[in-house]
């Protein structure tokens, strides 16, 4: 099982969603393996109903985070509330816009409401000479001053991202390992990947620069309750599949409009089973299906994950029994095989061994989809399954320093002790470039990778549109990173099991 | 589709008049206006017409009062298919434009829509112009999906659009539409994508929900824009909760 190889300490979770409860009911008394100060939902008589679970009309978890963000006993879907804001987070691309936003209506000696709750990420822009994008990341560093903002991911020399120290990159990887996603709470951002944070069991959301202006003064949002679809995976997750094969195949399944307004709650004992970076894959690209935020029930996983990285303490929801969901989705994962989607659209699914003759011109790995440690690891076990070279240029972008780092000091699963970035220069791949958002949006002309002529591109990023990551007649086919390691070594289109069986 | 339902009394007072002039509408649509539209040719003239009427019209709503949503527009309509991501509107490479400073707020808009494949022949702004001559963009449905980028719905007012037509929006465009009042977003019953020519003569009566096609002399019913229609003619969520009293005035 991937997720096992990837985390080896791991031991699937595969109980139902009442256990869940009693699981945390019980780490909470007994906190041996969950921290203190994990409050449970289930068991907290003094709370809201909305947070105890004991309501009168059963709710979905989507409901119960808006519910008690908006201080209501009770939510149905297309309910309008103000919901208070626990982060908000923001970056170069939207920030300064946001600011100026919020400067121009609170006035220019405003204040934001909490200087604890807004986090400023610089990550798309980053590796630049152009100047305005430079000129951005000052304008969030003159302003991340003047209001004493505390989280601030700052990058001042561009020539070497190592000796920034504050530096992160990809915002969405970043929140995650910094410990700003928490279950139960409300996190929005200037940014439409926002909604990879579900993946701990919170509410989370893309939205625009007005909106991020009117939050930053006043830490509350006018949200309409989102209906909740429901996506049951079940089966053991066959050894060549990733997550990033689930929300493709989800997303071929109901469109990119298929979730337009909707919640995806993800659930079921594959989803149990997948470690924290493989369940925020699955969040990550809900927006893909025009969703307005994806969720997955906290678990052990989730709480094993948050260790250490926040002291703040969270409650988890879960939907209730009798909740009412749009629809329900199931799936059998261990029939699934690997799939693409083709240009120009992430619903353009196909089977990866049905696009066996679509040659290509390079591999691209990266992004907040596919970026992360788990997909440097995945792509690094077709290489080294292979003990082949790759064909055609493939481009490594790590999300964040962090995953940089781990690239040069874990060692991959059975290579004798070989890192990742051992293993991709035996392959021939570039060397790891430094951490931002990289070629995923095309970005300025500079941009690393950047697909600047019509070619053809396997990639583990989120968006296949035209002109998406540059070039708008470049074709990009959107895969898993195991996907995108073996078409690396053919030079086409390939199914993972070629190397992995 | 109803954002704003139920949050707000509407008690106009104290417009609030937003950075941005066009976002208003053309008040108690000119008769003098539409019976011209009626016989007229439809060529390049006309469009010259048009947009000076529009420059006209972008005064108009400075002495009006309540957000009644009864304004009309009229323009050249540019076509184009489904699933027109935010990308196509407005491609990364320009997003370091930071829409709340007016001078880069107007290169957004000379930017609009050049992400669209070469497969669209007519051009959605001329070589050497700023502004597009279509102030009515017409789509078929999930237009806007993408990214959360605030610098599309901005990117197409700054250029002249008034209006978007489309079967229907992606979530996160549609709100930020709303938000700051840049466009507004309208939904079609039928798939107007499919009933109408780049350079179509139209206009929309959104008092009656109705979409005119001059060129074909058709008429078609759009879906009532409800309580978001008074935040976009206020122009935007601020303009807005200050003209209702919901925050102070300044």
């Amino acid at each position: 099982m991937a997720s096992s190889l990837l985390s080896p300490s791991f031991t699937s979770f595969l109980r139902t969603k009442k256990d869940l409860s009693f699981s945390a009911l019980s780490s909470q008394r007994c906190p041996k393996g969950v921290p203190r100060r994990i409050r449970c939902a289930v068991a907290a008589p003094q709370r809201q109903p909305s947070t105890t679970g004991s309501v009168r009309t059963a709710m979905t978890m989507t409901e119960k985070i808006l519910a008690r963000a908006s201080e209501k006993a009770q939510l149905s879907p297309g309910d309008n509330v103000w919901v208070n804001i626990d982060i908000l987070m923001t970056h170069d691309v939207c920030g300064p816009g946001s600011i100026g936003i919020f400067k121009r209506e609170f006035g220019e000696d405003a204040k934001v409401w909490d200087r604890e709750k807004v986090v400023i990420i610089p990550d798309h822009y980053i590796f630049t000479s152009d100047e305005r994008a430079n000129r951005n990341v000052d304008i969030l560093r003159d302003f991340c001053h003047e209001q004493n903002i505390k989280y601030f991911y700052d990058i001042k020399d561009l020539s070497n991202f190592k000796v920034n120290p504050d530096y992160k990159g990809v915002c969405h990887v970043a929140l995650a390992q910094e410990g700003h996603c928490r279950p139960g709470e409300v996190l929005l951002g200037t940014d439409s990947h926002t909604c990879t944070a579900g993946a701990f069991g919170q509410f989370a959301t893309g939205i625009g620069n007005t909106d991020a202006g009117f939050v930053l003064g006043t830490g509350k949002l006018l949200l309409k309750v989102p209906p909740t679809l429901r996506f049951v995976l079940d089966g053991e997750m066959p050894d060549y599949l990733l997550s990033k094969d689930l929300i493709l195949q989800i997303i071929g399944e109901i469109s990119v409009a298929g979730a337009t307004y909707k919640a995806m709650e993800f659930v079921g004992t594959t989803v149990e089973s997948l470690t924290m970076e493989e369940r925020m894959t699955l969040c990550n690209m809900v927006v893909e299906a025009g969703g307005k935020n994806g969720v997955v029930p906290a678990d052990s996983t989730t709480f094993k994950y948050l260790e250490g990285k926040t002291s703040m303490p969270y409650e988890p929801v879960y939907s209730d029994q009798q909740a009412r969901f749009l629809s329900e989705y199931r799936f059998d994962v261990s029939k699934l095989e690997p799939v693409v989607a083709k240009p120009h659209s992430p619903d353009n699914r196909a089977l990866a061994r049905e696009c066996k003759d679509v040659k290509i011109d390079r591999v691209y790995i990266g992004s907040c989809t596919g970026g992360k440690t788990e997909d440097f690891l995945a792509a690094a076990k077709v290489f080294l399954a292979s003990g082949k070279t790759v064909k055609v240029p493939t481009f490594l972008v790590p999300a964040t320093q962090k995953v940089w780092m781990d690239l040069y000091s874990i060692p991959v699963p059975g290579s004798g002790g070989k890192t990742c970035s051992q293993i991709f220069e035996e392959a021939g791949c570039d060397t790891p470039a430094s951490p931002s958002c990289g070629a995923c949006l095309g970005g300025p002309k500079d941009t690393y990778a950047r697909m600047n002529e019509p070619k053809v591109c396997v990639s583990t990023t989120n968006r296949n549109f035209p002109g998406r990551m540059g070039h708008k007649e470049g074709q990009i086919y959107l895969a898993s990173p195991y996907t995108a390691a073996a078409s690396a070594l053919t030079g086409y289109v390939t199914d993972p099991r070629e190397f992995l069986q | 589709m109803a954002l704003f339902s139920g949050t707000a009394t509407v008690v106009p007072r104290n417009l609030a008049l937003t950075s941005s002039a066009k976002l208003c509408v053309v008040r108690s649509s000119s008769p003098r206006f539409l019976s011209y539209l009626g016989k007229a040719g439809f060529g390049n003239r006309v469009a010259l017409s048009l947009s000076t009427v529009r420059a006209e019209s972008s005064a108009c709503l400075s002495g009006s009062g309540s957000g009644s949503g009864s304004g009309s527009f009229h323009g050249l309509c540019y076509v184009v298919g489904d699933n027109i991501d935010t990308d196509q509107i407005i491609p990364a490479e320009y997003l370091t434009l930071v829409p709340s400073k007016p001078d880069e707020y107007e290169k957004l808009g000379s930017y609009a829509m050049v992400g669209l494949p070469a497969s669209y022949a007519n051009r959605f702004i001329q070589p050497g112009h700023t502004k597009t001559n279509y102030s009515i963009l017409i789509a078929g449905a999930n237009f806007g999906c993408g990214s959360s980028r605030e610098h599309a719905p901005v990117a197409l007012g700054a250029s002249g659009v008034s209006a978007v037509v489309a079967h229907s929006y992606a979530r996160i465009f549609f709100r930020n539409s709303v938000a700051t009042g840049e466009v507004y977003p309208l939904e079609s019953q039928l798939r107007l994508c499919e009933e109408c020519t780049t350079g179509d003569v139209v206009t929309i009566e959104l008092g009656l929900n109705r979409f005119i096609n001059h060129t074909t002399g058709k008429e078609y019913l759009l879906k009532p824009i409800g309580d978001a229609g008074p935040v976009i003619e206020a122009g935007g969520i601020f303009a807005y909760a200050r003209k209702t009293g919901m925050i102070p005035s300044r």
